[in-house]
């Protein structure tokens, strides 16, 4: 397990001391974890369960339970593919192939040059403007794969 | 404002955000300052009107004018139009209010939502909004329950358990803390509306919740959001913001001297936790998963306290019954099912949105007089109702209507409303599949049936799709599906049969004529 580096230790302890009075609040620290390292470090959960006196399973339980949360470093970027039924009844199987293929990954996987993480979610509300997907907290509707193409172009001058 | 101040409504749904409604309101604040044109642009919620977003409108003396579906090219050419002050241009709907998707509408839960600022509480006052908690106020904590009992209102998030009954129990109970829970995890797939609410109207929720706390003795609310709706979260900790600002929440609420303290907590990708033990696991920080009832989250919920646990769309509901009175509400709808419901048309449809009718019209009138057929042109051969949970339904019974009841007559459910449209091009083995396999990737595992039975559903399938000894597999997946169903310990585990054996009993060609192949 590789040691948490100061300034990630800092934020912990500083996320840790925002939330800790507020009852239940290991998945408002995770989230706060998430957001500011970009992933919830394997040294950071011993740090976690002792501040809030609860064991190290406890911690490792939550964090491995919930989708969202992830114990490994990702790309700059987060691009989830919606895969419930209201984006498959127009094409979310087209359209997630041709992202695979274009991005050159599989879901849970980063690209080469470090930007994108593709994942699956189930669902984004945006069941009437399907298929939609995710990039980072941007959403987008109708997304044909000619369409996917233009956003990353438009995503690639952004960045 | 100066009188030569436009106002101009573009919203802020997600919905509407995903079609490019930032870009159009960035492109309509520098064309109008180019122009020296003064405008005022707000942000509201969607119409739910989602094949003509991004909806842009107008105030004008004749009402609000809408155009749409706008991109940001189309801007410049609005102006010269004179959209501004409602003039003529291809894009142009007329008065929005006189749209037929909404005019035969019966909205009294999505009144408000795409037609106020979602975050001004002055915004909201001025509609109409806080009637029901001043009423609240000058009633016991009976009355504001009995109003609700007899409003005939059920659970929105699917359940339909009688919310009346529910908040009587933790009326009830005498403990030093309870809670108001909003089950904010609208994870069925084609499903959108109290994602709609919460970024169309989310002081409604407010409302509701703070009318909720008075009645049953909460101090405390917590609504538990999905982490998929980013763009939810930022309305509600707006509003509940405003809402502090203004007093209508924290120790004095409306200078009664009761308190009522609020904040939103999120999920983290979990189907699961919309069920409602494993939501106030989740909200108490732990694993999302489901506790053995009883006890019932109202005698026993979140921390261990009396719990109200009610859907966004239950508690948006609840102003509007204490403003207008249990009557008003319960004269819309029919039978055992009273009130309206607001039902999403999703998926390959061609006017897909939201649509508040009373209970009682017929599955035909909303596929093709709202939804105006299939989006691809192609026959409409199944929908989905009532998210991955819910059966699938076949076009010969679609005269079927709109009613808990009329819809478990069928072997169907309403759920919280969603109607998820498939052409013919659909294989319904495949969709039969996904139901097991969804099941296998959101079980939270602590019981048997269904972390252990999703798995072997979906190798089950696989071999049906190939063709395999058919008839063997599909008495299998029978009986697998009747384990599951009287094993689970919640709904996940319990209902996902429910599309199974649907798909199954009605597409039976899909699963069969593999076999021929090989």
């Amino acid at each position: 397990m590789q040691a948490l580096a100061q300034a990630q230790r800092e934020a912990v302890l500083r996320i840790l001391e925002a939330h800790r009075a507020r009852p239940g609040a290991l998945l408002e620290i995770l989230h706060g974890v998430q957001a500011e390292l970009g992933f919830i470090p394997a040294a950071a959960v011993p740090v976690i369960a002792q501040e809030l006196n609860i064991s190290r399973a406890e911690v490792h339980g939550v964090v491995t339970f919930y989708h969202y949360f992830r114990s490994h470093p990702a790309g700059r970027h987060t691009l989830r593919i919606c895969q419930a039924e209201a984006c498959q009844s127009m094409g979310a199987a087209a359209l997630t192939a041709h992202v695979k293929q274009r991005l050159g990954v599989d879901f849970h996987e980063t690209t080469p040059d470090g930007r994108f993480t593709l994942e699956p979610v189930y669902c984004l509300g945006n069941c009437a403007c399907s298929p939609a997907l995710l990039k980072d907290e941007e959403l987008c509707g109708r997304v044909t794969p000619e369409r996917f193409d233009e956003l990353l172009a438009e995503w690639q001058r952004d960045s | 404002m100066s009188a030569l101040t436009y106002e101009i409504y573009v919203p802020r749904d997600a919905s509407a955000l995903s079609l490019g409604a930032e870009s159009v309101a960035r492109a309509i604040a520098a064309e109008a300052r180019t122009r020296q044109i003064e405008v005022r642009i707000v942000r509201n919620g969607s119409r739910g009107l989602f094949w003509l977003e991004p909806l842009v409108e107008v105030v004008t003396p004749a009402g609000r004018v809408a155009y749409g579906p706008v991109t940001a090219r189309d801007v410049p050419g609005l102006f010269d139009a004179g959209f501004h002050k409602g003039g003529a241009h291809p894009l142009a709907l007329g008065n929005i209010a006189e749209h037929p998707y909404l005019k035969t509408q019966q909205r009294l839960t999505f009144e408000r939502v795409g037609v106020i600022d979602p975050v001004s509480v002055s915004d909201y006052v001025a509609h109409g909004g806080y009637q029901g908690l001043r009423n609240a106020l000058a009633m016991s904590q009976a009355e504001v329950v009995q109003a609700v009992t007899d409003s005939g209102l059920r659970g929105r998030g699917g359940a339909a358990f009688p919310t009346g009954i529910k908040w009587k129990t933790v009326l009830d109970q005498n403990a030093p803390q309870k809670y108001i829970a909003c089950n904010a995890d609208e994870g069925d797939s084609g499903t959108f509306a109290d994602r709609m609410l919460m970024e169309g109207d989310p002081l409604m929720l407010v409302e509701g919740m703070t009318i909720a706390g008075l009645a049953v003795g909460a101090t405390q609310g917590y609504i538990y959001l999905r982490c998929e709706y980013p763009h939810a979260y930022r309305a509600l900790k707006e509003a509940i913001a405003a809402a502090y600002q203004a007093r209508y929440l924290g120790a004095d609420v409306m200078g009664s001297g009761r308190r009522f303290d609020l904040e939103v907590r999120l999920g983290a990708g979990a189907y699961v936790c919309g069920e409602e033990t494993s939501m106030l696991e989740s909200l108490e920080g732990k694993r999302g998963e489901v506790r053995v009832r009883p006890p019932l989250p109202a005698i026993k919920g979140l921390f261990g306290q009396p719990t109200v646990v009610n859907n966004v769309i239950t508690l948006a509901s609840v102003p509007v019954i204490v403003a207008k009175g249990a009557q008003h509400y319960r004269d819309f709808g029919m039978g055992k099912s009273r009130g309206t419901l607001p039902i999403q048309l999703a998926g390959n449809i061609k006017h897909g949105g939201l649509v508040e009718r009373a209970f009682g019209l017929t599955l035909k009138e909303l596929l093709y007089d709202y939804g105006g057929g299939s989006a691809t042109g192609r026959p409409i051969r199944a929908i989905q109702v009532g998210g991955p949970l819910g059966a699938y339904i076949p076009a010969s019974q679609f005269d079927v209507q709109v009613d808990y009841e009329a819809l478990a007559g069928i072997g169907a459910l309403l759920g919280h409303g969603g109607i998820v449209v498939f052409d013919d091009t659909v294989d319904m083995a495949r969709m039969a599949r996904y139901a097991m396999e969804f099941c296998a990737i959101e079980s939270c595992g602590k019981c048997t049936p269904c972390r252990i039975g999703s798995t072997r559903g979906v190798e089950v399938m696989d071999r049906i799709i190939q063709g395999i000894d058919t008839e063997r597999n599909l008495k299998l997946l029978e009986d697998l599906c009747e384990t599951m169903l009287q094993g689970s310990l919640c709904g996940l585990g319990g209902m996902t049969p429910y599309p199974v054996t649907s798909a199954l009993k009605h597409f039976s060609e899909d699963f069969r004529a593999r076999a021929r192949d090989h």
